[in-house]
């Protein structure tokens, strides 16, 4: 079994839904989620929920890859951004359905569920999202 | 009569389109005979980065976000497509994850050529009426394939539509269903080929016309209704021409048909095309619309519906998620290039 498996198993809460946490003590809220609260520290041990970002929110920043990585080099040209999220975290993201040209910071955007990565034509497909202009804000 | 139908949809459409003219010029074909004789002036693409399970991902998030039922109800998950992403490896398991459903609930893909997804209202429909589960989720979803040059490269593309289906809350109450099966040879695909085949002519008067017609005239018996007292009707479409003509034979009217004729615009979704054509009467239906749907799956059998909205249709969120209209319009052209590098065309290992 490939190696990329267990661990893309293990990422499937985040990778699908967005499951982030927060902290039980100053209601702060991460993505991905931390074992504990940066602020907080030992107030913040064991108060870390479970916490789902509803997938909307704005470029922060961007920029335009040409020349991208394996799995990708298909995609070229391709956005990627930095978005914070409505609940707060900043995540970064490719944004598809999209002409490259028309990707501007402060636009609207919202998570849609992709393929990633797949190990080869034999291997595992990995999903998750990605981010496309909002089309029902 | 109990309401059990459908409480709530969904569907998707990739964005990407390539014109008939452009797949023909490719072969050395004449694009607007082809476009006349197929009635499709364009098919939707998926981009490198969908597949079935991302398009029935999205039309089944766009069903929940419509009715607001918590997705730990749903009881079952039913997707029918001939183009899984897995050989061994259900669909229908990543969809339950994506859409938080999972894990107290039964799931299985099935497979039926183009009508694998009404098989699967029917199978959400039969549970509900049971009582074995409080929602079933179904969905009809493809990326069909076509080998480079074949004629069925015109017509086969992307999209889905999804169906929760239940006792509370329904928008279209099922009044009957029934199917028409028989072992007919028109189209098929063997294990581990990449592309379908299929018996040219053969696909049309013993195949599609036969078993359409027949389960059609058997849902009108069972129903007591005639073509007439239906607001909307739907046929499965492999091409624009074919449901035209059957409904013609059946006694429909273009204005019938015409809400629920997705395929000139966006091509033969295969396993999606009958339920999208749905998911559009369904954006437009008011309380009282009887609507008629009889799809159609190679191998071959057809499913009936005889469906009425209820005044429900007036509490759903309709406008939480983009109509078929919407998705249809929302499009961006590529070149018979792209269209390979997308459908995977230039394969190798």
């Amino acid at each position: 079994m490939d190696s990329n498996v267990a661990r893309f198993w293990r990422q499937i809460p985040q990778r699908y839904n967005l499951i982030g946490n927060q902290c039980g003590s100053c209601n702060k809220i991460f993505f991905p989620p931390r074992e504990s609260c940066p602020y907080c520290r030992r107030k913040s041990m064991e108060k870390m929920h479970p916490y789902q970002l509803k997938g909307k929110g704005e470029v922060i920043t961007y920029t335009i890859i040409h020349v991208g990585p394996k799995d990708f080099e298909e995609q070229v040209p391709y956005p990627i951004a930095i978005i914070r999220m409505d609940e707060g975290p900043q995540i970064t993201g490719q944004i598809v359905d999209c002409d490259y040209h028309k990707v501007e910071i402060g636009m609207r955007v919202e998570t849609t569920f992709r393929r990633i990565q797949e190990d080869g034509y034999t291997g595992a497909i990995y999903y998750g999202y990605k981010f496309k202009p909002c089309s029902v804000d | 009569m109990e309401d059990i139908g459908i409480v709530s949809y969904g569907s998707y459409i990739p964005r990407f389109r390539i014109k008939t003219e452009d797949i023909a010029s490719v072969w050395g074909k004449d694009g607007s005979a082809i476009e006349k004789g197929l009635g499709i002036k364009e098919k939707s693409v998926p981009s490198i980065d969908q597949d079935t399970a991302t398009i029935s991902v999205e039309a089944a998030r766009a069903a929940i976000r419509r009715c607001n039922i918590n997705p730990q109800d749903i009881g079952a998950i039913y997707i029918g497509s001939e183009s899984h992403p897995y050989a061994v490896k259900p669909t229908g398991t990543i969809v339950g994850e994506a859409i938080g459903a999972t894990p107290n609930l039964m799931v299985a893909d099935y497979e039926f050529a183009c009508k694998a997804g009404t098989a699967g209202v029917q199978s959400c429909t039969a549970m509900v009426k049971a009582g074995f589960i409080k929602f079933g989720l179904a969905i009809g979803a493809d990326t069909s394939q076509a080998a480079p040059g074949d004629a069925l490269e015109f017509s086969a593309s992307a999209g889905g539509a999804a169906f929760i289906i239940g006792k509370e809350k329904v928008i279209a109450n099922i009044n009957h269903t029934c199917s028409f099966t028989t072992d007919t040879p028109d189209f098929w695909r063997r294990a581990e080929r990449k592309y379908p085949s299929h018996g040219g002519r053969f696909t049309g008067a013993p195949a599609y016309f036969k078993h359409v017609t027949s389960c059609a005239q058997q849902l009108m018996e069972k129903a007591g209704t005639k073509p007439k007292e239906y607001t909307f009707a739907i046929f499965h479409q492999p091409n624009g021409k074919f449901p035209v003509q059957v409904a013609k034979m059946l006694g429909f009217s273009y204005d019938q048909i015409k809400q629920g004729l997705i395929v000139p615009y966006i091509g033969n979704t295969y396993s999606g095309a009958s339920l999208v054509g749905l998911a559009s009467v369904l954006d437009v239906a008011k309380p009282g619309d009887r609507i008629f749907l009889t799809s159609y799956g190679s191998g071959a059998g057809s499913d009936g519906f005889d469906i009425t909205v209820t005044k429900e249709i007036l509490n759903l969120k309709r406008e939480k998620a983009p109509s078929v209209m919407f998705m249809v319009n929302d499009k961006e052209y590529i070149d018979y290039g792209k269209y390979a590098k997308y459908t995977d065309l230039l394969y190798w290992e």
